[in-house]
């Protein structure tokens, strides 16, 4: 393989620009359950209220489905976010009273009811048409260099939020959400307000989740019922950050990338096997998927990059 | 400072704490001992928010706070410990203590993120106070480790280290005394009563140990089968047979030479 090609170059630049939308994903996730012990398994919805959102917002008016309405993606984006907060906090103030695994099974059952409407609701969603013709930014530049930019520009989303994470991380916000997951009894027993906290943490995450769906779907430029599913979201982000190391923005990052590399890699590798297993190839890539989380976990029980206490203010006068 | 009123709690079938009626007076040190499910710790957690009772009242202050959820009446000023240690497993021991003052301006994240420089201000006074008391409390050579790794007796000082970081009305310890050694034990006592004769503290003490029961506590209430049995001094209490009957059981009520425990 010639790694000058234009065909490499452009397969390098899908790879930075995937795993960065991945990374943004995990970043929201870590935020969830790195920080506040958070198991969201709807990351899903979070993702397609996002994506579904700057779609019908940036797209030219259609009959198909609500909108378009042509505004610009600097106000959509925020929408989207804003729009997937509000839904997180109104589910946060119902759920995050609950404990750990009920959570998990609430939101399993939130992403299924956000699935069944953008399915359903075609006056809003398309429903199984899709939305085609999403504009991705800098489409007016040449070809490759119209990738290249989206790609920097995702991978400047990327390091805002992780600067924004890692300063949560360092800060009494970060240390109260912590003390929450390892005790809620004993965190609410010095005056914190777990469900407040939690609430913050969950909206928090899921704007960061928004804006991965949005980035994602101006990245494909079209979106449809794919962008629902739990395994390409939800499964996927969830190994990403476990193997990373949950707790550790770094870890996040890493992992999206890894796990990233390694998908898209089967996916060459499945290509070329015999033509009656083709059609089974993306159950391999899933059990692959597995077992690799399997093996990771066995060895790294914390991730690649497990997580760390932040650096204490005496350690340097000027932390971070 | 802390009035019960006619509290019951049940779990199931199963009276944990059935009319119970007492108080703590204010700048006490007042113990609370009974035997095993005697529902001293059901009365700690209703006490301290951590679940409203079937029925009856809790005044904290002489403000009726029944039912009102932990956090809130910790900014109240009452602070406590917990029978099983519930520390901070995956944070730093030091990191325990900085957690628990109150309106932390670095617990707002729009300040952490565009207002760090306050937030560091803070942090530094924080991290004074909290190696004050590592320092009271010998652990200051664990300051960097996770409090998961400590010891049980270790988890129970880095508790009370706890409520030693904001300025409480009063403190609940529950058992405080649970694996911890007997030397460091009377240290904490003494530091018990000079916070108490200092700072004015409130104490209600929950222990097993009643050579430190009898020397901190006075009164000390009895309790039984969900209820106070009575109250009173720590003498008036050894020598009072009811007492006896609820730890040993009514065959040794009146003692027999050949009874066994």
């Amino acid at each position: 393989m010639d790694i000058f090609s234009p065909g490499f170059l452009n397969y390098l630049i899908s790879l930075g620009t995937m795993s960065g939308i991945y990374a943004v994903l995990c970043l929201g996730l870590n935020l969830q359950w790195g920080f506040a012990g958070l198991f969201n398994a709807g990351i899903a919805a979070f993702f397609a209220i996002g994506a579904y959102t700057t779609a019908i917002l940036t797209t030219p008016e259609s009959p198909n489905y609500l909108g378009g309405f042509g505004l610009p993606i600097v106000l959509a984006w925020p929408i989207a976010m804003l729009l997937s907060g509000v839904i997180a906090w109104a589910i946060g103030r119902i759920c995050l009273r609950l404990r750990g695994d009920y959570l998990a099974m609430a939101t399993i059952g939130i992403a299924e009811v956000i699935r069944l409407l953008i399915k359903n609701e075609a006056w809003l969603t398309a429903g199984t048409r899709g939305i085609p013709n999403i504009a991705r930014p800098f489409e007016g530049l040449p070809s490759t260099w119209n990738h290249l930019a989206f790609m920097g520009l995702v991978m400047a989303l990327v390091a805002i939020i992780y600067w924004a994470a890692e300063r949560a991380w360092a800060s009494p916000w970060g240390r109260t959400m912590r003390a929450i997951r390892d005790s809620d009894m004993a965190a609410a027993a010095i005056g914190k307000d777990v469900t407040q906290f939690r609430v913050e943490a969950f909206v928090l995450g899921a704007m960061v989740m928004a804006l991965g769906g949005a980035l994602s779907a101006h990245y494909f430029k079209f979106l449809g019922l794919s962008a629902t599913e739990p395994m390409m979201v939800t499964f996927l982000v969830w190994v990403m950050l476990i193997v990373g190391g949950s707790g550790n923005n770094r870890g996040a990052i890493l992992g999206a990338l890894i796990i990233w590399i390694i998908w898209s890699a089967t996916e060459l590798l499945t290509n070329r096997l015999p033509g009656e297993w083709i059609t089974r190839t993306s159950y391999i890539r899933v059990l692959l998927i597995g077992i690799l989380l399997q093996v990771v976990l066995q060895r790294f029980a914390k991730g690649l990059v497990p997580e760390r206490p932040p650096r204490m203010i005496d350690d340097k006068p000027e932390s971070r | 400072m802390i009035q019960v009123e006619h509290v019951s709690k049940s779990f199931g079938g199963i009276h944990a704490v059935d009319d119970c009626s007492l108080a703590v007076a204010r700048g006490s040190i007042t113990g609370l001992i009974g035997p095993n499910g005697a529902g001293k710790s059901t009365l700690f957690n209703i006490i301290a928010g951590l679940f409203a009772p079937n029925s009856g009242r809790v005044l904290l202050d002489s403000e009726d706070v029944t039912g009102w959820p932990a956090h809130r009446l910790f900014h109240r000023g009452l602070a406590r410990t917990f029978q099983i240690a519930q520390e901070f497993s995956r944070m730093t021991v030091i990191e325990n203590l900085m957690a628990v003052p109150p309106k932390q301006s670095g617990e707002n994240l729009l300040r952490a993120w565009f207002d760090w420089s306050t937030v560091i201000g803070e942090e530094q006074g924080l991290h004074a106070r909290a190696r004050e008391v590592l320092a009271q409390l010998r652990l200051t050579h664990l300051e960097r480790e996770y409090a998961g790794n400590l010891s049980g007796g270790q988890k129970k000082l880095l508790e009370l280290g706890r409520t030693m970081m904001i300025r409480p009305k009063v403190v609940l310890l529950d058992e405080l005394g649970a694996g911890v050694n007997r030397t460091l034990l009377s240290e904490l006592a003494g530091e018990i009563e000079r916070l108490n004769r200092e700072h004015g503290y409130t104490f209600f003490v929950i222990e097993h140990d009643m050579d430190l029961i009898a020397r901190l506590c006075d009164p000390v209430i009895v309790m039984a089968e969900g209820r106070v049995l009575t109250q009173g001094t720590m003498a008036e209490i050894r020598s009072n047979e009811a007492v006896i009957e609820a730890y040993l059981g009514a065959r040794h009520h009146k003692p027999a030479p050949e009874a066994r425990p």
